[in-house]
């Protein structure tokens, strides 16, 4: 693998930058490997690149049924932080911000990451008392938050509207300092990239029609480029996750419902912090390239159509011009929907399934994007290992039966009020 | 979006409606536990057809069972649900 830095960068542009080889192999798959991850993904390449750096398992194989991180790892509004009220999310979700903060040298691949704080704003007293409640318990595991006023986050956020008459009055906020976004697209292609030059086989364009059983032991896949034996088979298609473990005979604790984002145009940096408010569940970042981000409500019921519904674009308009008035004469560039996998507790699914050698990881719901190096890191050491790593072990499949979920909005075993 | 020919008020704007949960999520008091943890926590989540409960929450207020497509959104049975008005 050729390295990236700002030297090779500068040599390129006498060139025309005509020199670059190709980031990653297009190989054909092999006829048999350790392991086999399902999906293409930011998880299924993280899974890959940890299997082989930190376990050294370098015949690993990544079956994308389109192109690389062309699913939800693409769709998201890209926000990372670990501010989670559960201790388990947070142990989780921490180990994962960590690697965020040493990745893209890791992989020498700039994902952009930018650490530039994600607050949760206030509306009323009760928020307040919740947003402390989060902040301790954040605090007491060492995770950073900073409670804020009315006037510090005037000051942070100049641009929301503080009037007597705003719509959402905002009474304070609660900081994560260390929480920012990343580039999506970049988060792919690096691990990808880094994934390959360790010697994992990246196949696009290789989807999977079916898992082969025997004996009550998932043996290796059906594809459309053949047939592939493994020794370990890892379902990473957080969407689809229904669908391919029914090729097992499995049936999930997820149903499949539709996530929509938006961007405007481009425009002068205007918003240098996330902006979310989980009282009206909105969400507004401004990106590199100027495009104001924005996220809102799921459709509240089940499809894959990746379609989204226009009363959420209107909810989620209405929303962050009640919050930032001066987004209102803006233009919006784009719109599109995602199929998240909402799983039963609203915490993801990491760990074996009843199926000898098969391994799940899904449930994202719509919280997937910013655990991508923390689910490919722990994915690993499960596969690798054959035992969950501590910060996944309560995320197993067994948690349901056995009565130990993690709801973190506290909602019950209903998908679509998470 | 799509149009739900509510059973009592005829074709609506899905706007109107609350999902409220597939059929086969239904717990039943006298249920085994086993099939009532099938119900809480297992679902086939099909890509096409399946059976779903709604409510015309602002409209008729009224339950709804019907037989939707997953990906097309295609309704292809409907039918009141409970006590008709």
């Amino acid at each position: 693998m050729r390295g990236y830095s700002a030297f090779g960068l500068l040599k390129g542009g006498f060139t025309g930058h005509k020199s670059w080889p190709r980031a990653w192999r297009a190989p054909e798959p092999k006829s048999v490997y350790d392991v086999v991850i399902i999906g293409g993904g930011g998880h299924g390449l993280a899974t890959a690149y940890y299997l082989a750096k930190a376990h050294g398992v370098r015949r690993v194989a990544v079956l994308e049924k389109s192109w690389i991180g062309g699913g939800n790892t693409g769709r998201n509004t890209t926000i990372v932080r670990s501010n989670y009220r559960l201790p388990q999310m947070q142990t989780f979700l921490e180990l994962s911000l960590k690697l965020w903060e040493g990745l893209s040298q890791e992989l020498n691949y700039n994902l952009m990451f930018s650490q530039r704080g994600a607050l949760l704003l206030g509306h009323s007293d009760s928020d307040m008392t919740r947003l402390a409640e989060l902040g301790d318990s954040l605090l007491t595991n060492g995770i950073d938050a900073k409670l804020m006023g009315r006037e510090q986050v005037a000051r942070l956020v100049p641009l929301l509207d503080m009037s007597p008459d705003a719509r959402f009055p905002i009474h304070g906020g609660l900081i994560q300092p260390r929480g920012g976004t990343a580039r999506h697209d970049a988060v792919a292609w690096g691990f990808a990239r880094a994934a390959d030059a360790l010697g994992v086989d990246v196949i696009q364009n290789c989807a999977v029609t079916g898992i082969d059983i025997q004996g009550g032991k998932a043996v290796g896949v059906q594809t459309t480029k053949g047939a592939i034996g493994a020794d370990r088979i890892a379902i990473c298609v957080a969407g689809d996750s229904s669908t391919v473990a029914a090729m097992a005979g499995l049936r999930l604790p997820i149903e499949s419902h539709m996530l929509q984002a938006f961007v405007s145009e481009p425009v002068k940096p205007m918003i240098d912090t996330v902006i979310m408010s989980r009282s009206i569940h909105c969400y507004i970042s401004q990106s590199d390239k100027g495009e104001i981000v924005l996220g809102g409500d799921p459709d509240l019921y089940p499809s894959y159509s990746k379609r989204g519904i226009p009363m959420r674009i209107e909810e989620v308009a209405g929303q962050a011009i009640g919050l930032v008035p001066a987004l209102s004469r803006l233009r919006m560039l784009r719109c599109w929907s995602g199929v998240t996998d909402m799983s039963f507790d609203g915490a993801p699914i990491i760990g074996e399934t009843p199926v000898e050698n098969l391994y799940l990881n899904g449930g994202w719901c719509y919280g997937g994007f910013k655990a991508t190096p923390g689910s490919g890191f722990v994915y690993a050491h499960t596969l690798a290992t054959g035992a969950p790593h501590p910060a996944n072990a309560p995320f197993g499949l067994e948690r349901f039966a056995s009565g130990a979920t993690i709801d973190e909005a506290a909602s019950g075993p209903l998908p679509q009020s998470r | 979006m799509f149009l739900i020919a509510c059973p009592h008020c005829g074709p609506r704007s899905q706007a109107e409606f609350v999902y409220e949960r597939a059929e086969e999520a239904v717990a039943y008091p006298d249920a085994t536990p086993e099939a009532t943890l099938t119900a809480l926590y297992s679902r086939a989540n099909p890509r096409d057809f399946a059976w779903e409960l709604w409510r015309h929450a602002y409209g008729c207020r009224g339950w709804i069972r019907m037989r939707r497509h997953r990906t097309t959104h295609e309704i292809a049975e409907i039918e009141a649900l409970g006590a008709t008005l």
